[in-house]
């Protein structure tokens, strides 16, 4: 440790210098600032696609903080959480515009989300060296999917409370453990008070402790391996006289000042949705969740909010019929990994033997349709943090691949929203089909990309960015 | 926003195509009721006319003032049995009494109007079809039925204002299997006169209907107001940080 060393100003220095000095000489403040920000250099050519981290963090101080003076007049209480909303809403002075902050925050949390890991697909975010980045950012995903989930159930809503019951349920169709599971996860044998003391617990302070953590990681793992861009080269590589990349700008003042445009276009969205739209057509706020919850009338249409549908669309997909195209699909997979993949002897031999099992259990007299439903809903999430080791392209951008490489995203962009969208309708004949199809398709993105994303002739990378002056 | 949420309705217009096939009585829209006067008008037939029954137990009368009306005239004509305009507004019916006498607890009325919401309509075209569709039904408890709600267990609260009607229902062949008929409905028959004419019986439900939806959100006339001045302001600062960041990157090369 070094000594203690006093910086020392002449007489007439300012204020401000001296006190910024004092602090400095005890914690690293202007390291930090300059190290983070202040002089961190971002590659110049950023576009559109990468405000939307920014905006994140931003979203989560807002939920954060009108969080806060929520829970300053809710009532976790099965009996009087209902009419506390309500008493929020007509009563706190200007609480009507807090939970309406909350309540489409949570919405615009996702929106932003999705299209932040749109640009991680886009522009190759997730290779090496980021893959420890795209993994933290895939707990984060997690952790606000768990948030989300907590939170939905505390208005005490008919939504809320059967939502609640059908997604606790699914965990009962873990064999041996299930019902057990659900038990200990309810605090009770159905969701009632228990429950809703025990969600407020995890969605007012454990989750958000876990979020916060691993925003941190996640920031730390960004600034130790510098942020990609657009044109996916490492702006690194080429360094300047002063050692700075010769293709990146320092975030003060050009990204603080172009974030602030950029944040400031947000909050023009948001304001109009929360002033003229917050149940934004029955999306954002649902209509049934204005009916106190009753556990003795079933709502007709139980769906989940619209950020989980496409992958509740999966659950719903799995039918017992389904079983039959995922082993023929299982087994097709597995000799496709025979003939094309380069992987050893014994690994094929291993992935035969799993296909093997995993084929045996989706027999309709050993595992039925229900268990693999979740399996498939569980897998539909967590094969998004597997995108590192999938991209086998040679080049990180989609500006330097093949043409035909945009069309599969955009199917796969199509595919996803088309679950998304039949998750928010009842369910109908047609509808299966289409999302058994987009199933499909949505996992063949997935596993048959260490293959396609090799194909095709892919253009000369540039040495430097693509930039025009503004 | 009304572009926004013309462009919303046009959308789940989609979905109605298929429920009306379904069945569920298709909805009529609601007639707008802005002004102060006529929400004045929706609050006086809602006390007079529901909260025997039905509670709105998140609402309190002094609230009542952002409709224009002051502490005594609301104490005067829409305060009943010793409540303090400071009063939530509670029904002394207690639901196990309600159960035996109607057959199922009168819901509270605080959000009705979101809560009835759909794609087939917003919860103001579902009360105001509601509460026009009622009909004379001697097989029924109370004697009344309706189309939207059917073997409902609420009776015809205002049946003296619209006076007595019965449904008018035609055979007709099942277009799924032609060896079956199904009944159809074919309108109402006006049995016996109201006070009011159903033009003004029209109008009347759809000043108690425009109050429900205020009651649901009273803060919803600030919250509008307030809108347009938050998004000029908005339209401003973002034309002034755009500004701010382009003077900045000019000098990036």
């Amino acid at each position: 440790m070094a000594a203690f060393k006093e910086t020392k100003f002449p007489a007439n220095a300012p204020m401000t210098d001296k006190a910024v000095g004092w602090v400095d000489d005890r914690f690293p403040l202007s390291k930090l600032w300059n190290d983070q920000w202040g002089k961190y250099y971002a590659p110049k050519n950023f576009n559109f696609w990468y405000i939307f981290g920014i905006l994140a963090t931003f979203i989560l101080v807002l939920q954060i903080v009108t969080g806060i003076f929520l829970t300053m007049h809710y009532k976790p209480d099965a009996n009087l959480a209902f009419g506390s909303v309500e008493y929020i809403m007509r009563e706190v002075p200007w609480g009507w515009l807090v939970r309406y902050m909350h309540s489409t925050g949570a919405s615009a949390f996702f929106i932003v989300i999705y299209l932040h890991m749109t640009r991680g697909l886009l522009y190759g975010s997730y290779r090496k060296p980021r893959e420890l980045l795209w993994l933290f950012g895939f707990a984060i995903f997690l952790a606000l999917m768990a948030e989300a989930f907590f939170g939905y159930l505390l208005p005490w809503g008919q939504m809320s409370y059967w939502g609640a019951q059908v997604i606790v349920n699914l965990f009962g169709a873990i064999p041996l453990i299930g019902p057990d599971l659900s038990l200990w996860i309810r605090g009770d044998y159905v969701v009632s008070d228990a429950t809703l003391n025990r969600f407020f617990a995890f969605h007012v302070i454990a989750i958000p402790l876990v979020i916060l953590g691993l925003v941190a990681a996640h920031l730390i793992a960004l600034h130790e391996v510098g942020s990609n861009n657009p044109d996916g080269i490492e702006i690194k590589d080429n360094l300047g006289p002063d050692g700075h990349p010769v293709d990146g700008v320092p975030s003060h003042p050009y990204y603080t000042f172009h974030d602030l445009f950029g944040v400031s276009v947000f909050l023009l969205v948001f304001s109009a949705v929360i002033f003229f739209a917050p149940e934004m057509g029955g999306y954002f706020l649902e209509y049934n969740n204005f009916i106190p919850a009753d556990s003795l009338k079933t709502p007709t249409h139980i769906a989940p909010t619209w950020y989980f549908t496409p992958f509740y669309s999966v659950l719903r997909a799995t039918t017992a019929d389904f079983m039959y195209v995922l082993m023929a699909a299982v087994a097709a997979y597995v000799v496709f990994l025979w003939l094309k993949s380069r992987l050893s002897f014994i690994t094929k031999i291993i992935v035969a033997i799993i296909g093997i099992v995993l084929i045996i259990g989706m027999l309709p007299s050993v595992l039925d349709a229900k268990f693999w439903g979740v399996v498939l809903f569980g897998s539909s999430v967590v094969i998004i943090a597997l995108l590192p080791w999938l991209d086998h392209s040679p080049v990180r951008s989609i500006r330097y691949r093949p043409t035909w490489h945009k069309y599969v995203l955009v199917v796969f962009g199509i595919s996803f929203i088309t679950l998304g969208y039949l998750g928010t309708q009842p369910p109908s004949p047609a509808g299966g089909v289409i999302s058994q199809v987009c199933t499909l398709l949505y996992f063949g993105f997935f596993l048959l990309m260490p293959w396609w994303s090799a194909m095709g002739s892919f253009k000369p990378v540039p040495k430097r960015v693509t930039f025009h002056a503004h | 926003m009304n572009v926004l949420k013309k462009l919303l309705a046009v959308l789940t217009l989609l979905p109605v195509l298929a429920v009306a096939n379904e069945g569920g009585f298709a909805l009529d829209r609601a007639p707008e009721r802005p002004s102060l006067t006529s929400l004045q008008n929706g609050a006086k037939l809602f006390v007079n006319y529901c909260l025997n029954c039905h509670s709105a137990a998140n609402m309190r009368y002094n609230r009542l003032k952002d409709l224009g009306l002051t502490d005594e005239q609301i104490k005067a004509n829409l305060l009943f049995s010793g409540d303090k305009v400071g009063d939530l507004m509670t029904t002394a019916m207690r639901p196990a009494d309600a159960k035996a006498w109607f057959g199922a607890v009168p819901p509270d009325l605080s959000v009705i109007a979101r809560a009835k919401a759909s794609t087939a309509g917003s919860g103001g075209d579902y009360l105001y079809t509601y509460l026009r569709t009622f009909y004379k039904d001697d097989t029924r408890p109370t004697g009344w039925n309706n189309m939207v709600v059917p073997n409902v267990a609420m009776p015809h609260v205002m049946w003296q204002l619209q006076g007595v009607r019965t449904v008018k229902m035609v055979e007709e062949k099942d277009p799924h299997d032609h060896s079956k008929t199904t009944h159809k409905f074919a309108g109402f028959q006006q049995e016996t006169p109201g006070t009011l004419t159903p033009t003004e019986f029209d109008t009347n439900i759809a000043d108690l209907v425009g109050y429900l939806e205020w009651m649901a959100e009273p803060a919803q006339l600030t919250r509008k107001r307030l809108g347009v001045w938050v998004i000029l302001f908005m339209c401003l600062f973002v034309l002034l940080t755009w500004l701010l960041s382009k003077s900045y990157w000019r000098e990036v090369k």
